[in-house]
């Protein structure tokens, strides 16, 4: 035609590039049924304006305000293997790090090959102290430990390290409880925290995830990492429909200032590219 | 483990076919709806669920399976022909080189599980009577040579490292050392990469043209979503893959990304990755992977 219209093949192209993003069927279609509305509420007859319209939806989705921040502070790193945490762990303590604030980390994956030495290359990178033991030791002894020394030392951050573990896994996940019992016990006069690192390359998978790391201890922010690649990382949009648990920082290469806070606009824009 | 919840979905899609007894055309289109939402949910790519239903559809709405005496039967048979063509009929093994050293290189995005399972190649190999040597290539990961290193220990298998030196030396030097001590496989490891990373990739095309290996292998987590194939074409484009290994299979996930990445590379999935230990290696079969999807 001569003219473009907002047709069903148009909401078809937009429905198809929302679950190549992995948002899923579900919140797919609620997104796209709320958008349906827009169209005749709002008589929107361009297909700019309907694509306006709908990282708009996708905004609010994903959008929350962020509570003020308060120190002391200590933040547990929880996910499932591989998908950035001890990386994003050396990037979180630079931010802070420019910011003034005293940092220490806590190696409290004590399973992984070389774990203890991989955050402390990171730990020498943000230039902040860590407690560490060698292999195979109690991550809940080593987290324990680190709140004595921030006690001591008056830190403002302390960021905990823990092992990548699938979320099916009964034991691994009775570990995690553990050091979560441990930070409340130890320091109830911290600010506490809870990021659940999710890789962008994930699939539905994710909210399985989420579901069980917030079944163990209150998610309070998602880190969402490799957004440098060509996944977009939708199923947060899922995450936070179903579970209600905002993003709270992207994660956009591997060096030590790649990351950035998340940003509900651009990350609904981007999706739609 | 990983399928079960796909398995779950589509033998519930079966069951309303099969107590049917005579199929209309609009009974199909159901049920194809349904498997496309199952797929889809098991987070198979968007393009491959679409060829796959178009492709179920034609053969499903053929004279002879609505006239058939039993039509839920044939269009499990048809969906079930299609999915078994999809994971790539049977059991492929690593290839062993006629003229050793075995070379093996391993490829993939960042954290995928390239590292771990240079382990658990290097302990089956041995096992199998072959004398493997791991190669650290990724020279950029904070620690990743110390963790190849402990990881070839709890292996039992040797490990070569050159520092931070370029990988398509490292691996002229490892072959060197391998002549010498007799070491008839090298499993090389290198970085996690983008496939959008031109450099990165270049560097790995250069130590794929150095070490003309025997497999080519991309390491993919089976938790990957639409991205999957994004991936695996790339690197099947720029270093001509010859596997795929699919880890991190213990999980709960669906692994339809193992489904999309055989479509769109052709290439079979040799291994799957199932625990942390480096024992839980498991090889890839196909058919026995459909059987249980389709819960035959
Ligand atoms: N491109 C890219 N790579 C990243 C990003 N974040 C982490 N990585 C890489 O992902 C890989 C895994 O990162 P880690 O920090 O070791 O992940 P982890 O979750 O601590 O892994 P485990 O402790 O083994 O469970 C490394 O190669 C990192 O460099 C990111 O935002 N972008
Ligand atoms: N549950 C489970 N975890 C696995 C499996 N394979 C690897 N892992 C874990 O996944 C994480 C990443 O594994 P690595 O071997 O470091 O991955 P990589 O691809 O070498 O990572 P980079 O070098 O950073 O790109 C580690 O925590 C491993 O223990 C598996 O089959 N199942
Ligand atoms: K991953
Ligand atoms: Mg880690
Ligand atoms: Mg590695």
């Amino acid at each position: 035609a001569a003219f473009t219209r907002v047709d069903e093949d148009l909401l078809e192209e937009l429905e198809e590039t929302l679950i190549l993003c992995d948002m899923g069927v579900p919140t797919t279609e609620k997104v796209i049924a709320q958008l349906r509305d827009r169209i005749k509420e709002e008589r929107i007859r361009e297909p700019e304006e309907v694509r306006r319209a709908l990282a708009e939806i996708i905004r609010q989705l994903v959008e929350y305000d962020a509570p003020e921040e308060k120190y002391p502070k200590i933040i547990l790193i929880v996910g499932v293997n591989g998908v950035g945490k001890t990386t994003s762990i050396g990037k979180i303590a630079h931010v802070y790090k420019e910011e003034g604030k005293s940092v220490l980390l806590a190696a409290a994956d004590t399973f992984r090959a070389a774990a203890a030495e991989q955050l402390t290359v990171w730990s020498k990178r943000a230039d902040v102290p860590i407690v560490k033991y060698g292999e195979g030791h109690d991550p809940a002894a080593v987290v324990y430990d680190a709140i004595d020394s921030a006690k001591h030392r008056g830190t403002d951050v302390v960021i905990c390290d823990t092992a990548g573990r699938l979320h099916n896994k009964k034991n691994l996940m009775n570990e995690l409880d553990k050091i979560s019992r441990v930070i409340d016990r130890e320091y109830p006069e911290a600010e506490r925290e809870t990021y659940l690192v999710l890789d962008a390359t994930t699939g539905q998978n994710a909210i399985s995830q989420a579901k069980e790391f917030a079944g163990v201890s209150r998610i309070t922010g998602i880190i969402l990492t490799k957004l440098d690649g060509t996944a977009k990382g939708g199923i947060v949009c899922a995450i936070k429909e179903e579970l209600g648990i905002p993003v709270k920082y992207i994660g956009v290469g591997e060096g030590i200032d790649d990351l950035q806070r998340f940003q509900p606009e651009e990350f609904a824009k981007a999706l739609l590219d | 483990m990983a399928f079960e919840g796909l398995a779950d979905k589509l033998q519930n899609v079966f069951r309303k076919l099969t107590g049917k007894g005579k199929l209309s055309e609009a009974d199909i289109k159901v049920a194809m709806r349904e498997v496309k939402l199952a797929l889809l949910e098991a987070d198979v790519n968007f393009l491959v669920v679409k060829k796959f239903i178009k492709s179920v559809s034609e053969k499903a709405v053929g004279q002879t399976v609505l006239e058939s005496l039993t039509p839920g039967q044939e269009v499990i048979r048809i969906v079930r022909d299609e999915m078994t063509q999809l994971l790539g009929g049977s059991l492929s093994d690593i290839k062993i080189a006629s003229n050793p050293p075995t070379v093996i290189l391993m490829a993939g995005l960042q954290g995928a599980g390239k590292t771990t399972m240079c382990g658990k190649l290097g302990k089956y190999f041995l096992k199998k009577g072959k004398t493997p040597m791991l190669v650290a290539c990724d020279i950029y990961r904070p620690a990743a040579i110390q963790q190849l290193k402990v990881v070839g220990e709890q292996a039992g298998v040797p490990v070569f490292e050159m520092g931070q030196e370029k990988p398509y030396k490292i691996y002229q030097a490892a072959l060197k050392e391998a002549r010498k001590n007799g070491n008839d496989m090298l499993i090389l490891d290198t970085a996690g990469r983008l496939h959008i990373d031109e450099e990165m990739m270049a560097e790995l095309k250069r130590l794929r043209d150095e070490a003309q290996p025997t497999e080519t292998l991309l390491v993919i987590d089976a938790m990957t979503g639409q991205d999957a194939v994004n991936a695996a074409k790339a690197f099947n484009e720029e270093v001509e893959l010859t596997g795929v290994i699919l880890t991190k299979v213990d999980g709960d996930t669906r692994g339809g990304a193992a489904l999309s990445v055989r479509e769109v590379t052709g290439k079979p999935i040799k291994f799957v990755g199932v625990g942390e230990k480096l024992t839980d290696i498991e090889l890839f079969h196909p058919d026995r992977m459909t059987s249980r999807i389709l819960g035959m």
